[in-house]
């Protein structure tokens, strides 16, 4: 084994075009990671981190060109490897592993024939790994991952698998060869926290025992912030940031670090959540300086002169910002005071009780009860499979299988949308997860929300339906000028905007928002929460509010409802429940929520 | 959870692409689209401009059946030594109606059963494809032959007739696609708030329809030419004396050795039609699927934000 401390994969100057133009999807990359250490690659959607971590393998996609700098994974330069070369790093020394496990694995293949796949494939390399004989490797391999003891694996299908068991094959398929380097692409955003933290141990353990340089590639700080001993925050297709987690986190130097560190819930306080407001440039669009100026607070005119260089801080911490004599203090986040008024019986704006619901033969909740009150937001937690989006489906009137008592106002909801009255369609409205299929993409935002509007207003003018979609636009703070936009032309922020404004457009009383923000980066989801939590005050709306963000619940919900297996494990306001979890199941659910350690406390660091 | 990137997605700017009109001038732009449409506005200029431009009568009768091409009759004469040229002329634009009429008949038959089997579900659906399983077991042609042949060779009735023919096909195809988007979230929230399902199949579903409906309406025209010109090389069509593509090669076979010009133009014809109404579809659907691609990968939303309206 090669010695501990040895760089393993050196960018130097990575700079990554559209094809046929000059514009820079990624530049100026550069980081080194050494064997055993973890390097975080952090940013939003369209910061370039998934591209970076493509050309780790001597990828780029179709459409875009390396256009200069160079990307050593050993003694190998990928950029300038040919294909033989790079077939056979890859899966051998460099291996990848991306977000959805489920598409990574082949349906039809059972997973003994993929794993085996791997080791016959590279048998050269594994002989002269000296790994042995490749049925004993990849006995020895699943154990490592924690899928020693599950009978039959191999002889199963991938279908047959949990998300985290197939995310473990994966991770078998990554390290049977030993590689020295790994590349994971947000690989447990599709987890639920308790599996994501078991794989998360798993990739944390192997890395260090064998002296794997691993690149991580995520927008979650707080998975990041628990695993990785060094951190690259990326914005723009530019590194901002970087240096050791506990530098970084400790003290964030740049203020686009600074506000994503604002934006990410807390599990452990209540605090107003920061979103960053507009949009960052898209790689044909970006200004000739620094790429946040245009968001950032504490922009100077000189931040638009030029490119930035890069400012080095003590122990190798580096930052791209000309204002670092201003972001040298600590930050402080606003606490946020959430009245825990307990709801009295008689405001109950919607009262489950008693619900059972199936889908077909499957039982997926059974005895739920719960209460929202008037003016009260009810969060409701669970892992995926917990039957939380069923029991809003069952409030909504979108599954109509099920039994027991929906009252609203004190009265009993028939199962089905279409046979409740009018009124209650338009009291109780439903805020879809994937703002990406919410929204009709033949029609105009302006359209779009005046749809309701005209089915329970049809005596309104003209006139007076346009300025009612004026005004909730801007209070969803989106201008007048979306009006004649269409969907596509929107980012996924913005179109959840317009899914709240066409709710509230015919002023409901009840919001019913399932997983809202889970589509969303970290900083619109800050933006999205904070919006609704002063719509809910100015507006006197209940709400509904289910997420499987544990640390989300405490920005927003006075009570919150935890849900396992289709039952209600625990209930109660939502800072008793969060730090004087009652229920075991509750507790492991709080601990294993990933959170930022900010300040001065050192965050977890995997054992050297 | 987070959408998934795509990474095996080409990188490419987002283009502004929605609409009937958008999608024909993405077609027209491809190589095969122009050739396609290239192809078909010649022959539809023929037929359109033929009866004005025809130096005779495409009836009467001026030179001896199957004349030689001479001065008089630049493409020699028919059975009945009538000019050929008048009768190509005059011959298109009868059969070109008939295919469009036939085509819009069928295609939105098809289009309305599909899209109320799809979204519809239940006891309507299988009402709709129960009965759309039995026609398809008549070849198209067959079809149709069997509804002239019992009623009578009447223009209306080939119209009909083809044109009821082409819809259990479109049917499939809608409610196929219906089926997909019905499933998306902007059709629930409108059932939630209690709009009427008619209203849901037109205003929400029909316009995301417009990619497959296009490349129907290409591909079944295709198909209304050649199956009319086929009942009309079978005799079933317009009575004669008026001139017609399909009925000029049936008159004319006999001749084929005298005056081949007779059969071999408007065979030409037809198949330069039927030519370029496919290739223009196949562009089409290129287009459309390019564009149904994106609109499932989100567009790459970083670069598509930054799109002017």
């Amino acid at each position: 084994m090669t010695p501990p401390g040895d760089v393993r994969v050196d960018v130097q100057g990575l700079r990554i075009v559209l094809t046929g133009g000059s514009a820079d999807v990624v530049d100026d990359v550069s980081f080194q990671v050494r064997s055993g250490e973890l390097l975080g690659l952090v940013g939003e959607s369209g910061s370039g981190k998934t591209t970076v971590a493509l050309a780790l393998l001597g990828h780029v996609r179709r459409g875009l060109e390396v256009a200069a700098g160079r990307v050593l994974v050993g003694d190998n330069d990928m950029v300038k490897a040919s294909d033989q070369q790079l077939q056979r790093l890859r899966g051998a020394e460099v291996v990848y592993i991306p977000q959805d496990p489920a598409s990574a694995l082949n349906p039809t293949l059972r997973i003994g024939t993929q794993l085996k796949e791997v080791l016959q494939y590279h048998r050269q390399v594994a002989a002269a790994k000296e790994l042995g004989d490749p049925k004993a490797r990849l006995q020895q391999t699943l154990e490592e991952v924690g899928l020693g003891k599950i009978p039959r694996l191999l002889k199963a299908y991938p279908h047959q698998l949990s998300g985290g068991q197939q995310q473990r094959v994966v991770l078998a398929m990554a390290f049977a060869l030993r590689p020295s380097v790994i590349v994971l692409d947000e690989p447990t955003t599709a987890l639920d926290v308790t599996t994501q933290r078991h794989v998360l141990d798993t990739v944390r353990r192997l890395c260090s025992a064998y002296g794997v340089a691993a690149v991580y590639i995520s927008h979650d700080l707080a998975v990041v912030g628990g695993l990785a001993n060094t951190l690259t925050v990326m914005y723009a297709g530019k590194v901002v940031e970087s240096g050791t987690t506990a530098a970084v986190f400790g003290r964030p130097a740049h203020p686009y670090t600074r506000r994503l560190l604002r934006a990410i819930p807390s599990p452990e306080r209540s605090e107003v959540l920061e979103g960053i407001e507009g949009q960052p440039p898209p790689p044909t669009r970006r200004p000739r300086g620094c790429d946040f100026a245009p968001r950032c607070p504490l922009a100077a005119p000189a931040c638009s002169d030029g490119p930035v260089p890069v400012v080095s801080l003590p122990g190798g911490h580096l930052v791209r910002c000309l204002r670092t004599e201003l972001t040298a203090g600590p930050d402080i986040r606003r606490p946020l005071e959430i009245s825990a008024s307990r709801p009295e019986d008689r405001d109950a704006q919607l009262r489950v009780s008693g619900l059972s619901a199936r889908y077909g033969a499957a039982e997926v909740l059974s005895d739920v009860s719960l209460t929202v009150g008037r003016e009260q937001c009810v969060a409701l937690v669970g892992e995926s499979g917990s039957g939380k989006t069923t029991l809003a489906r069952c409030v909504v009137g979108l599954h109509t299988s099920w039994s027991g008592q929906v009252q609203f106002r004190g009265q009993d909801l028939p199962p089905s949308a279409q046979q409740r009255r009018p009124q209650v369609l338009q009291a109780i409205q439903y805020i879809f997860q994937n703002p990406y299929t919410a929204l009709n993409p033949r029609k105009t935002i302006g359209q779009i929300i005046e749809k309701p509007l005209h089915h329970f207003y049809s005596s309104l003018s003209r006139s007076e339906r346009d300025e009612r979609v004026t005004r909730v636009l801007s209070d969803v703070a989106l201008g007048p000028d979306f009006w004649s936009r269409y969907p596509d032309q929107l980012s996924g922020g913005e179109r959840q905007r317009v899914a709240i404004a066409r709710a509230l457009v015919i002023s409901p009383d009840l919001l019913v928002c399932d997983e809202i923000t889970s589509a969303l980066d970290v900083s619109v989801q800050a933006t999205i929460v904070e919006l609704l939590r002063q719509l809910q005050a100015e507006r006197h709306l209940s709400l509904l509010f289910i997420t499987h963000n544990l640390a989300l619940v405490r920005s927003i919900a006075q009570t919150v409802t935890v849900l396992s297996e289709g039952k209600v494990v625990e209930s109660g306001p939502v800072k008793r429940v969060f730090e004087r979890p009652e229920n075991p199941y509750t507790i492991r659910l709080m601990e294993d929520v990933p959170k930022v350690v900010r300040g001065e406390q050192q965050p977890r660091l995997p054992a050297p | 959870m987070a959408t998934a990137p795509d990474i095996t997605a080409p990188v490419l700017p987002a283009r502004r692409r929605r609409g009937w009109a958008a999608i024909l001038r993405q077609a027209a732009s491809l190589p095969r689209g122009r050739f396609g449409l290239g192809v078909l506005g010649l022959v539809v200029g023929v037929a359109v401009a033929g009866p004005f431009v025809a130096p005779h009568s495409a009836t009467a009768s001026i030179v001896a059946p199957f004349a030689d091409p001479s001065r008089q009759a630049l493409l020699g004469g028919d059975i009945l030594g009538r000019d050929v040229l008048s009768r190509v002329l005059d011959g298109g634009w009868v059969l070109l109606l008939m295919a469009a009429a036939a085509t819009a008949l069928g295609v939105s038959i098809g289009t309305a059963s599909g899209i109320a089997a799809g979204y519809l579900q239940g006891r309507p659906d299988g009402l709709i494809m129960r009965t759309v399983d039995v026609l398809l077991a008549f070849p198209q042609l067959v079809f149709a032959l069997l509804l002239v042949s019992i009623l009578g060779p009447k223009l209306w009735l080939v119209i009909l007739a083809v044109g009821l023919s082409h819809a259990p096909q479109v049917a499939r195809v809608m409610r196929a696609a219906t089926l997909d988007v019905s499933e998306r979230d902007f059709v629930k929230a409108t059932e939630l708030i209690g709009v009427k399902r008619r209203r849901i199949m037109a205003e929400e579903i029909l316009p995301n329809l417009v990619s497959p409906l296009m490349v129907e309406i290409g591909l079944r025209l295709t198909y209304s030419i050649v199956i009319i010109a086929g009942l009309a090389f079978l005799g079933f069509g317009q009575p004669p004396p008026s001139p017609n593509w399909g009925i000029m090669i049936n008159e004319n076979r006999q001749g084929l050795v005298l005056n081949p010009w007779a059969v071999v133009v408007p065979a030409i014809l037809i198949a330069l039609l039927t030519i370029g109404a496919s290739t223009f579809t196949d562009a089409i659907a290129r287009v459309t699927i390019g564009i149904d691609r994106e609109a499932e990968a989100g567009a790459l939303p970083a670069l598509a934000a930054g799109e002017e309206p």
